[in-house]
């Protein structure tokens, strides 16, 4: 569009992906958020020093802050988005079903009055009747939100929403509605310009979700009449007129399982979401949001001129357990590798190899989007891409979204926003390390040893000597070798037989495999193990980083450790697992243990905080402290001793 | 493509300077029944020499190695492995050392592992004391074969590891270890002068260095000591309480806190084997070893016809002929044979070819060494020593050719110009005897007398002054001379009770087992690892720069 660019950026992001590629970055402060892309006096002071014309504000941060609106129109400055008049009747969710019960656009029941007493509250919910939902009328993402099934656990479910609306927004104002069991989340994509032209860009059904956050999005929504269709895409142009909406929006509904469908509430900005909107239309959002903010029309402004073609998937990756309760994670990006962007599959990240998620912002490593011309030949595209999607250095949520996306549910499109409670058992097999995986293990450890040793030959003077080949020859006899690993905290021993014709025999636990082995490495420096076992031929991805051992196969991907000799750890004097080692990256909130000081295993020796929960570092052993490297305030990472003993 | 052609038997190019034009050998009828029962035999022959030596690789028993194991420390092997480059080869000499030698004394592998492999990227002698046999004591074969293998080293230019683990001399045997030249002493002789000359020398202390074995870490350029595990001293605890009275205990006395911190008789602390062998790996890797080959190097290529092919050719009848010229294209590079002087001297094939990427000069036996083989033998060694290339010989030779006819030709002078040629050529020689080994045969087809740097042997093979037949016949011979000068007759009893001994003698004696147990020879290896073995061998001695010739080439 031949426009140019100014990013802004805070400390944790000085060498991230969107500074890299703006024409111009300018620095706003530290990595705390509320110091940084929370600063409105700093973001518009640095716009105007930049003489930028527009804002664009994101998805996140400041995209629906009516006073940042306000600010920016106050500045002379153009805010890519909705007038704050729509942001301030769309924020308050009572106000907008008010509104939107005007504009006939169907609203759940519920109850939003200013008589906040537990009475009235019970009551309300009573005439609504059970199951209801109780939600912060400021809330979002899930929080302040509590279903209360029936009238005896109600007011303890208000509680306890109550509480975590304070601690997360400081207001407590509750509203009250129907709670639609197995609900769709379904939203529909609307657009309108400054000369009154309102168009829908059909819709998205976003009903996975894990932590009342969306996890997997797809568009058009599966099993949707068109009737449903079109009334639900109306009722959206409608909401959004009644607003004097301008900009892209998102007019968020729940539709139950007879396709009636209620207004749940609009988001007032583009969302994350927005490009499997893109895929099916045909759009690009970004573009008609800038057109729109310069006064242009609508691209499109006639709704029959817009058709919708085939299916598109958005799964997000993010840096989270699904194991652990899909707790966030933050840590390097060691190694990344992604399938190969094209015309039907967008990758849209913030973060390179190398790059770090960091514990300031939200975890989300990529955006994984993919078309195709109908609903289960995109499904089938995006498994492909999702096992091409390779991350070491911390955990990721990807061999779940694979799980997600190839359960029969899923695919028959049968989803809801209970989905993963439901199938809960299905979506977490329980990992089984096969002797197979073992056997890749062995191979890739044995073969890139052999690599290593080839590579140092070949610069030598000496560059064939057979005593360079990792064939483990011995006379009259065959090298056998054990490899220890470990599989979480499972030890595992796999011993290897060098065969004189190359190949090997590897044995684990009293079964025994014919192993042929070759590791290639391909033009991305990418090493793959072709392996043959007993007769069957697998290709896997091998990364191997430091100790640990990464394979990702067809069906799954493993993460392995290769044991250490005990002289390693004893030498570094680190104590043994569970030690006073950081459980995860986080900031040091309090120290108790100090220099000289005497303790007992079990005693508390700091509190870190770590992804917004405390966690109590104790004493792995009895013992003196021989030092305390960290102080308050100190970012430690994964693994970090944070006590250390007197020999 | 040239490559493919090759393998469907024919070399084809149409290149005019093409090196693939020599490629020799010939497809073996595998289905002959002459090939089936020779192939059937040397397998036999291969399966004994891997049981016996599988035997010899347990050490000194179960009970043995339950305790050592117990203690925390690795086998002698096992700490090999762990020293060695992960997955590379280890070339182990001389594995049947000390075989049946001492009656019901079993010492398996002389007590001692020794061979060559590469410790970060450098080709190093190890020499590893067994404490699973005796205790690690030096039985007489354990000395021998520890001095060959430091002859080795000192030949090779090869940086000396010894992983010592040893209760020193084995007293009962003290005459046969102590005294001589060729004792107990001559290790650290050899440690001392193998320094002067550059090639380092790092002991690791893994157990006892009890007396005379102290002095192997002591005369080390550095030394490296397992925490209360290794122990250096002159006396033990007992010696020490008898002479002075003093009581100590050993780690007190001679453990690696006391070496480490205060006598300084090692420089580096192991917390354990594997630590040990890390510290070991990362001297070797500071050691600052180039290795420069002086021969020119090519890419390798593995020979056209299968290795095992060679049980069925050779067999283990030694009275069978076939052409030794099968044997080298089932050893060399892409079996390619540059043959000098063919049609000359037919009986002694000799030629130029690569093993492993290394030029080599090849001597191998096809019958009877007449004047004009013995002739040939000397001239080509000449011309390999002139220019620097390593000498091969496959030794399969009852001897020099005898009879007037051969006697006036001159055979013993020019048997003579080819020992004497063998003896002086001071390129690096190896040895393979893979048939008979008899008489000066020996002597011209470099035996061990000869110092090849390596000699192995083949598990069909045989070595005596002469056959077992042909002795016994000398013998009877001269029995029944002198009977007749007595005037008596000489019966066929009395003719089998000489005749009989002296064969079963011979068979005895003559047997690669018996011949290794001694040490006669590096090792007894299967026909198909030859090529590997003698590749590592040459890249052994790689190592070593070579020397100048000194003898110009004379024709004869």
């Amino acid at each position: 569009m031949g426009i140019q660019t100014v990013a802004v950026y805070s400390d944790a992001d000085r060498h991230a992906l969107h500074v890299a590629l703006a024409d111009e970055a300018y620095h706003i402060g530290p990595a705390a958020s509320h110091l940084s892309y929370l600063n409105q006096q700093t973001i518009t002071k640095v716009s105007k020093m930049a003489g930028v014309q527009a804002i664009h504000p994101g998805y996140g941060f400041l995209s629906e802050n009516v006073e940042f609106a306000g600010l920016c129109e106050k500045e002379g400055l153009t805010f890519i988005g909705p007038p704050a008049s729509a942001i301030r009747d769309m924020g308050i969710k009572s106000t907008s079903k008010q509104i939107m019960a005007a504009a006939d656009v169907p609203v759940i029941l519920g109850y939003h009055g200013d008589d906040q007493s537990e009475e009235r509250l019970l009551s309300e919910a009573e005439k609504i009747g059970f199951p209801v939902m109780i939600k912060a009328v400021r809330g979002g993402g899930g929080k302040g939100m509590r279903v209360a099934m029936d009238r005896d656990t109600f007011l303890q479910q208000l509680t306890s929403a109550k509480t975590e609306a304070q601690k997360s927004f400081g207001d407590q104002v509750m509203l009250v509605e129907k709670f639609v069991e197995t609900p769709r989340h379904v939203e529909v994509q609307v657009f309108g310009d400054h000369h009154g032209n309102y168009v829908y860009l059909f819709e998205r059904d976003c009903s996975v979700q894990r932590r009342h956050q969306k996890i997997i999005e797809e568009a058009p929504a599966p099993g949707l009449t068109e009737q449903t269709r079109q009334a639900i895409g109306e009722a959206a142009v409608r909401a959004a007129r009644a607003v004097n909406y301008v900009g892209a929006g998102t007019v968020e509904f729940i539709v139950d399982s007879e396709q009636r469908f209620y207004f749940m509430e609009m988001n007032t900005r583009l969302q994350v979401e927005h490009p499997v909107t893109e895929m099916i239309t045909g759009t690009d959002l970004v573009e008609w949001q800038i057109r729109v903010a310069a006064g242009e029309e609508l691209p499109i402004k006639h709704q029959e001129d817009l058709r919708l073609s085939g299916h598109a998937f958005e799964a997000r990756i993010y840096a989270e357990d699904p194991d652990n309760d899909f707790m966030p994670g933050a840590g390097p990006l060691v190694y990344l590798s992604t399938p190969e962007p094209n015309e039907h599959v967008r990758i849209e990240t913030g973060v390179r190899q190398g790059d770090e998620v960091s514990v300031h912002y939200d975890p989300m490593i990529a955006k994984l989007v993919v078309w195709s011309t109908d609903r289960s030949a995109a499904l089938r595209k995006l498994r492909s891409a999702l096992r091409q999607y390779n991350i070491v250095g911390l955990n990721t949520n990807i061999r779940f979204l694979d799980n997600l996306a190839g359960h029969d549910a899923f695919r028959s499109g049968d989803v809801h926003t209970g989905f993963i409670g439901q199938h809960y058992d299905d979506l977490f097999p329980k990992k089984e390390l096969s002797d197979i995986t073992l056997c890749h293990a062995a191979m890739a450890i044995v073969l890139a040893e052999h690599d290593q040793v080839m590579r140092a030959a070949a610069n030598s003077k000496d560059p064939f000597s057979p005593f360079a080949v990792g064939c483990g020859v011995r006379v009259n006899d065959l090298y056998q070798r054990q490899l220890k690993l470990r599989d979480g905290d499972k030890e595992l021993t796999v011993s290897v037989d060098y065969c004189h014709d190359g190949s090997f025999i590897v044995s684990h636990c009293g079964a025994t495999y014919q192993v042929e082995a070759s590791l290639d490495s391909d033009q991305t420096g990418c090493k793959w193990l072709t392996c043959r076992i007993d007769g069957v031929q697998q290709k896997v991805k091998v990364v191997s980083i430091g100790n640990s051992l990464n394979i990702f196969a067809r069906d799954a991907s493993y993460q392995l450790e290769v044991s250490e000799p005990d002289f390693v750890s004893a030498s570094h004097g680190v104590t043994s697992s569970g030690g006073a080692v950081a459980p995860m990256p986080g900031v040091i909130e309090k120290v108790t243990a100090s220099v000289g000081q005497a303790v007992e295993e079990g005693d508390p020796l700091l509190v870190m905080i770590a992804m917004k929960m405390e966690y109590v570092i104790r004493a792995p052993m009895a013992g003196v402290i021989k030092d305390v490297p960290y102080k308050v305030g100190d970012t430690v990472n994964k693994g970090a001793a944070l006590v250390q003993f007197e020999e | 493509i040239a490559r493919h052609l090759k393998h469907a038997g024919k070399t084809v190019s149409a290149l005019y300077h093409t090196d693939d034009m020599a490629a020799i050998g010939s497809h073996v009828d595998i289905h002959s029944s002459d090939y089936k029962e020779n192939y059937e035999t040397m397998k036999n022959l291969v399966a004994d020499l891997k049981s016996t030596v599988g035997t010899i690789t347990q050490g000194g028993g179960e009970k043995a190695i339950q305790k050592h194991l117990s203690r925390g420390k690795l086998l002698p092997r096992q700490r090999i492995d762990n020293l060695i480059d992960p997955g590379s080869p280890f070339l182990e000499l001389s594995q049947l050392a000390g075989y049946k030698l001492y009656g019901k004394d079993h010492v398996p592998a002389g007590g001692i592992i020794t061979g060559i492999g590469r410790v970060s990227g450098v080709e190093c002698l190890v020499i590893a004391n067994d404490a699973t046999v005796k205790g690690g004591t030096y039985y007489p074969i354990t000395v021998k074969k520890h001095l060959r293998a430091q002859e080795i080293a000192q030949q090779n230019r090869l940086p000396c590891i010894y992983l010592v683990d040893s209760g020193g001399a084995n007293l009962p045997h003290q005459d046969k270890i102590f005294p001589d030249k060729e004792h107990f002493g001559r290790i650290f002789y050899n440690q001392a002068v193998m320094s002067s000359m550059g090639i380092p020398q790092i002991a690791v202390v893994m157990g006892s260095c009890t007396a005379g074995g102290a002095y192997v870490p002591a005369m080390a350029d550095e030394s490296i000591i397992v925490k209360e595990q290794g122990t250096i001293f002159l006396a033990g605890p007992p010696l020490v309480k008898a002479a002075t009275g003093e009581e100590v205990s050993a780690e007190e006395l001679g453990g690696a806190a006391m070496h480490c911190g205060t006598s300084g008789v090692t420089d580096y602390f192991a917390l354990d084997d594997q630590h040990a062998l890390h510290l070991a790996r990362r001297v070797v890797s500071n050691l600052n070893y180039i290795k420069t080959p002086s021969v020119k190097i090519t890419a390798p290529e593995d020979p056209l016809y299968p290795a095992d092919e060679l049980y069925g050719i050779v067999g283990g009848n030694l009275k069978k002929t076939y052409d030794a010229r099968e044997v080298i294209a089932r050893i060399v590079d892409g079996s390619r044979f540059d043959e000098f002087k063919a049609r000359f001297g037919e009986t002694l094939v000799t030629g130029f070819a690569r093993l492993w990427g290394y030029p080599i000069g090849i001597l191998a036996n096809n019958g009877v060494l007449f004047s004009e083989s013995s002739q040939k033998a000397a001239h080509f060694i000449e011309l390999c020593c002139q220019r620097g290339i390593p000498l091969l010989f496959l030794q399969n030779i009852t001897g020099f050719m005898v009879g007037r006819e051969a006697e006036a030709g001159g055979i013993a002078k020019h048997g003579a110009k080819m020992v004497s040629a063998v003896a002086c050529a001071n390129v690096p020689k190896f040895t393979v005897i893979i048939g008979g080994s008899y008489g000066a045969g020996n002597y011209g087809m470099c035996g061990r007398a000869y110092s090849p740097r390596f000699l192995y042997q083949w598990p069909n093979a045989r070595i005596s002054v002469m056959g077992g037949e042909q002795a016994a016949n000398v013998l009877v011979t001269v029995q029944s001379q002198q009977r007749q000068r007595d005037s008596r007759q000489l019966s066929a009893e009395e003719e089998r009770n000489i005749r009989d001994p002296i064969l079963e003698k011979y068979e005895r004696e003559g047997h690669p087992y018996y011949s290794s147990a001694r040490l006669w020879d590096d090792g007894v290896i299967d026909p198909v690892d030859t090529r590997m073995v003698l590749g590592l061998s040459l890249s052994t001695t790689m190592n070593a720069p070579l020397e100048p010739a000194k003898f110009g080439v004379f024709r004869m």
